[in-house]
Formats: structure tokens, C-alpha cells, sequence
């Protein structure tokens, strides 16, 4: 399978990114690990007529602790941040789910960005940044700004960058505390049928779901219930609150909001709820 | 568009359109077949090269992207006098193949996967080879030439 034609050009900053999607508009995609957008291409679900390659651009990758958060680059990849000793101690559950991504060939070429801004609601990094409260800071020709993980998820593969704008890092609150994660797939390298994260957080529990609907979800009743101090068993029944998953030939609407109770169930157990 | 890299040690440089694929490139562009095609959709692996001594699906890399870098595809792990590169080795010994169609990348995986830990436990084999199908052996002996070629005292210079 060989994608539609297009331009290819490198940009050698991200200035030149944003110059470029400026100029070309929605006809432009950026490319990062291209491990989201060539397989669309392949299938010819996507075909933009030029892909700017950010892919080469070694200062967005990175791992940093601030004071109150860890900093992630927008291009780095599963593989680093995976063996990173920051996020390893800083946010261990950002680390052990992007180890968890695809395969080793996917995870030495997908970056965190690029996960995130393809806005695949069955994809695992949005959940997990759901549910430790990340903000994503996004790069435009008007400077940078802020946007909360919860308000980046618009609509099936939409999010809320601007078709000039390059996301540059991912943020996460610092928090080496408890968390569980828990994927239901029928081969590893697939993806979740059904996805949970719970993590400890100092505001309480923040709980991910994913592939529960079109975007990523923040399980909120499931939030509440265990702020008013419910048990794990309990609260996890409200999991398929506010859910609107997909029916399809891994499994129906009941038995997606049935998966998604029992995985949170597990997922709140290990943060000792 | 002109797209440059370095394939087996050797600089190559071929005239290639923007949307050809690393795969591509490697088997027609430079004629190095070796590397298969199998699922062409990043799931089964047999693609699987090193770019910059890490395993990628060649599938899912656009030649221009991997301008400038270095590949290592099959036919550049055996020495220069033809003797097999550890891995091929344990292969060869473990029979570690039936068909042999996901084997070229089965190596390059487990290369990559040995010079990231270089003493696996067969559970790290296993887990660090997802990204591998085979349809005939049912894993048993590429997962014991995995773990024969890590015990190789070429792979620990």
C-alpha cells in the first residue's frame, strides 16, 4: 500500500513548521514518528497534499522536571520516555504505559505528541493524561498557550490545535504515587478494546478510559464516588456513566461498558481504593 | 526527490518519489529484497530493519524520512567472509525458522531487542518480540535462538 502522492519538506525549527502550516493551511499535515498518520495515508484516509517533517527537530524531545511538573517534548518518543529515569520517578505511570504502546519497532518512532494531537480516542497516552490532569502547551504564529488535557479532546480524531499550530510539550503534575493501568487487547501489540487508568493525584483519584466513546474520557462519577469514599467495587459500577463507546466485531456497547467496570475496578484496587 | 542514506555501510542515493516507502526504497530503489513485506499495515514485523541500530517497521517510515541515516537491513549482519552474525547463527543452530518469511525481520528485532538488554530472560524475549509474528513455528525456537545469540561472546564486546 503506498499513500497518495504529496510535497515532503523538513523543517529545520519550529518556527518553520508553524510558517509552513501557515501558508499551506489545512492541505498540510505535520509528520512527526509517523506512526498514526502513514497508516492512515497507506489507506488513503488521509491524503494531505504536503507533510512538513518535525520529526528531526531533537530539541522537542526531552524529559525535565519543574518544580511542580514533569515537562515532556512533544517529539519524544514511547521508547524514551519509557526508560526515562525523570518520568520513571516522576510520573511512573506516564512511563509504564508508554512502554506499553504498540511494539519496540512503534515505540523507537512514535512520539507523545503525535499520539496525542492525532486524537485517537483508543489510544492509551490521552487517558492517562486525563487522568493525572496534564496541560498541553501549543506553539502558534501569536506565541504559545496552555490547554487543559480536558479541553483538548473535541471529537472523534479532533482536537483543539489550530490548523497553524504545533503542539510542543505535554505536561504532567508530578506524582510518583500509586496508579494501575489496564488494557483489554486480544493480541499485545493491539489496541485497547477497552482501557482503564486510575491514578493518585493530590486533588484524589483521577481516572482515564479509553476507546469509551469518541474522544477520550475522564470517568467523573467514577471520581466522585470515590471522593465521597466508595469502595473500588462500588464505584466502579458508574464506570459506564457518561461512556458512548462503538460497537464493533471486538465487542458491543454492553459488553465494552461491562469490560470498562471490571478494568476500573482493578485499576482503583491497585491505587489502594 | 533525491533521498540519501547509508544501507549496509554503503552510501546510497536514489531519485525516489516523496510518498515511497523505507521498504520500497530498500528492495527496489536498492535492490536489497532481503527485507519482506508482509502485513504492510506496522503489525507483523517481517520489514523490520535497524535505523540507526534500532528496529523499525520499514513499512511505516518513509524513505525521505530516514534521509541521512543509517540502515541495517538482513543482508548486512553476516561478517564479510560470510560468517553469520550471531543472531543468524542461533537460527541456524536452534532451527529457529520453517518458512522463513518473517525471519530477516525476526533478526533485526532480536539484534535490536540484545543491544537494549543484553541478557533477556525468555520472558523478555517474548514480550520484547511482539512486534513479530510467525505463522508456522509457534515461537518456541526463535525465542531459544534469541536467547542462544545473547549468551554469544560477540554480542558482549
Amino acid at each position: 500500500m503506498i499513500p497518495a502522492s504529496f510535497d515532503y519538506v523538513r523543517a529545520g525549527s519550529v518556527d518553520e513548521a508553524i510558517g509552513l502550516l501557515s501558508e499551506h493551511g489545512e492541505d498540510a499535515k505535520l509528520l512527526a514518528g509517523g506512526h498514526s498518520l502513514l497508516p492512515l495515508m497507506k489507506l488513503r484516509l488521509a491524503q494531505p497534499a504536503m507533510l512538513i517533517d518535525i520529526g528531526r527537530l531533537r530539541e522537542l524531545s526531552y524529559v525535565k522536571e519543574e518544580k511542580e511538573y514533569v515537562a515532556v517534548g512533544a517529539l519524544t518518543r514511547h521508547h524514551d520516555i519509557a526508560q526515562s529515569p525523570v518520568a520513571l520517578a516522576s510520573a511512573p505511570v506516564l512511563a509504564h504505559v508508554a512502554g506499553q504502546i504498540g511494539d519496540p519497532q512503534v515505540r523507537h518512532r512514535g512520539t507523545i505528541g503525535g499520539s496525542i494531537s492525532h486524537g485517537d480516542p483508543a489510544s492509551d497516552l490521552p487517558a492517562v493524561l486525563l487522568a493525572l490532569g496534564g496541560t498541553l502547551v501549543v506553539q502558534g504564529p501569536n506565541g504559545r498557550r496552555e490547554i487543559d488535557a480536558k479541553d483538548f479532546f473535541l471529537s472523534f480524531f479532533e482536537v483543539a490545535l489550530t490548523p497553524e499550530e504545533v503542539l510542543v510539550e505535554v505536561r504532567v503534575p508530578r506524582s510518583s504515587g500509586q496508579w494501575g493501568f489496564e488494557k483489554l487487547t486480544k493480541r499485545a501489540q493491539d489496541w485497547a478494546i477497552v482501557g482503564a487508568v486510575a491514578v493518585k493525584t493530590s486533588d484524589g483519584v483521577g481516572v482515564g478510559l479509553i476507546n469509551m466513546g469518541p474522544v477520550p474520557l475522564r470517568a467523573s462519577a467514577v471520581e466522585a464516588a470515590v471522593t465521597s469514599g466508595a469502595k473500588a467495587i462500588d464505584a466502579a459500577q458508574l464506570a459506564g456513566e457518561g461512556t458512548d463507546p462503538a460497537a464493533d466485531f471486538n465487542g458491543s456497547v454492553a459488553y465494552r461498558q461491562h469490560v470498562a467496570k471490571v478494568l476500573v475496578r482493578r485499576a482503583l484496587e491497585k491505587v489502594g481504593v | 526527490m533525491k533521498v540519501d542514506m547509508t544501507v549496509n555501510g554503503t552510501p546510497e542515493s536514489h531519485d525516489v518519489a516523496a510518498r515511497t516507502l523505507l521498504v520500497d526504497y530498500l528492495r527496489d530503489a536498492v535492490g536489497l529484497t532481503g527485507t519482506n513485506i508482509g502485513c504492510d499495515t506496522t503489525s507483523c514485523g517481517a520489514c523490520t530493519v535497524l535505523l540507526n541500530g534500532e528496529s523499525v517497521k520499514s513499512c511505516t517510515v518513509l524513505a525521505a524520512q530516514a534521509a541521512g541515516d543509517d540502515i541495517t537491513t538482513i543482508e548486512g549482519m553476516a561478517h564479510e567472509d560470510g560468517t553469520l552474525h550471531p543472531v543468524q547463527a542461533a537460527f541456524q543452530e536452534c532451527h529457529g525458522l520453517q518458512c522463513g518469511y518473517c525471519t530477516p525481520g525476526m533478526v533485526m528485532a532480536i539484534t535490536s531487542l540484545l543491544k537494549e538488554n543484553p541478557e533477556p530472560t525468555e520472558e523478555d524475549v517474548r514480550v520484547g518480540l511482539e512486534g513479530n509474528l510467525c505463522r508456522c513455528t509457534g515461537y518456541h525456537n526463535i525465542v531459544a535462538s534469541a536467547l542462544v545469540a545473547s549468551r554469544s561472546p560477540e554480542m558482549h564486546r
